[in-house]
């Protein structure tokens, strides 16, 4: 304590510089993980595409303002993973209630050689008529995989094959901007919330 | 689940003495398939398996499927890969559950739609310690696309 306070002041600011920075930096955290899903906000991928719908006519994410859109990649001939995200978006649609009419899920076929418009109606059917389900030729669907930074490839098995795919659900705002990326384990009551702070940031 | 007693006692489940053993026995429970629609090739089947011995699933056949294998779906870097694997391991006295998000019998080049309430024929293929091949036919209801996973229609939760 026999220190002049000329040279202790410059190294308390320096502390309480520290740690206001620090409590800053914790609100800043609080506010970014208040989503259950991934915050990927502003990232500079993810941005649009241009598929086919199975009724005929292109769809881009403008044709889903006002919702939130959850875009998976799967393939028809997938026992297990898409399946699972698709009867997800069911329950999450009914967590949403009345909010539902506003959460469009959409499926995209990283399979475009087996998966017709015709097989992948029937499929949507299976889960739910108002889901949608969106194709292209093998080039688009490549690029369009790109875009989402999403990864497939065709594995042989047998006399057939199946896909490795990315298994994760892009969820858009009301606005069409990219701003979550939910894991194919998050539950359905998680990505509801998420769905329903979206609806609401408006 | 079911118990191995009430299993039997019921009948509703599947449990059958492979071969002369009682000691090779194989219980499966809860078997179902997914059900698919027109045009579609590839479906899985998913059960649990419980054997007093240690037994191995090596193969299956059906007659709804031209090719029937044994997958194991794996997450790695948010990347689904599924994979044909040789056989499942069933350790003596344990539960093995086939389930989504694990290990499924897929049925492959499929001669036809398998709709909701269908009953599919699943001859199960397993070798014992003993190196022998002891084969099961299973009956597989099937529940529909949307089927909850883990969730019994008409039974239940059930535990895994």
């Amino acid at each position: 304590m026999h220190l002049a306070p000329t040279r202790v002041s410059p190294f308390l600011l320096l502390i309480a510089l520290f740690f206001s920075a620090a409590m800053v930096g914790c609100d800043s955290a609080r506010q970014a993980v208040r989503f259950h899903a991934a915050d990927v906000t502003g990232v500079p991928y993810g941005k649009d595409f241009r598929l086919q719908a199975v009724d005929g006519g292109e769809r881009t994410l403008a044709d889903f303002r006002g919702k939130v859109v959850l875009l998976f990649f799967g393939f028809v001939q997938c026992p297990d993973v898409c399946p699972t995200a698709l009867t997800r978006a069911v329950e999450i649609k009914r967590l949403l209630g009345s909010d539902g009419e506003r959460f469009q899920p959409i499926f995209v076929t990283v399979d475009p050689e087996r998966d017709t418009a015709a097989i992948l109606r029937e499929y949507m059917r299976a889960f739910d008529p108002g889901f949608v389900a969106l194709y292209a030729t093998p080039d688009v669907t490549r690029k369009t995989a790109d875009e989402f930074r999403v990864h497939y490839a065709k594995v042989p098995t047998g006399s057939s094959y199946t896909m490795d795919h990315t298994a994760a659900s892009y969820l858009f705002d009301p606005a069409g901007r990219l701003r979550l990326v939910a894991s194919h384990s998050a539950s359905a009551a998680d990505v509801a919330d998420d769905v329903r702070l979206l609806l609401r940031e408006r | 689940m079911y118990s191995l007693r009430t299993s039997r006692s019921f009948g509703l489940l599947v449990s059958v003495l492979l071969g002369a053993s009682a000691a090779a026995q194989v219980t499966v429970t809860e078997p179902w398939v997914r059900a698919t629609v027109p045009q579609q090739k590839a479906t899985g089947a998913f059960m649990q398996l419980k054997a007093e011995q240690s037994m191995r699933l090596v193969a299956g056949k059906s007659p709804v499927a031209g090719v029937v294998e044994i997958h194991e779906m794996a997450m790695e870097n948010g990347m689904m890969k599924m994979r044909q694997i040789p056989g499942i391991e069933i350790p003596a006295g344990q539960t093995l559950a086939l389930k989504p998000g694990s290990y499924h019998v897929m049925l492959m080049d499929l001669k036809q739609q398998v709709k909701d309430g269908d009953t599919v024929p699943i001859t199960l293929e397993f070798v014992g310690l003993d190196n022998k091949k002891h084969t099961m036919e299973i009956k597989a209801p099937a529940r529909p696309l949307n089927a909850m996973p883990g969730k019994a229609s008409g039974h239940g939760e059930h535990k895994h």
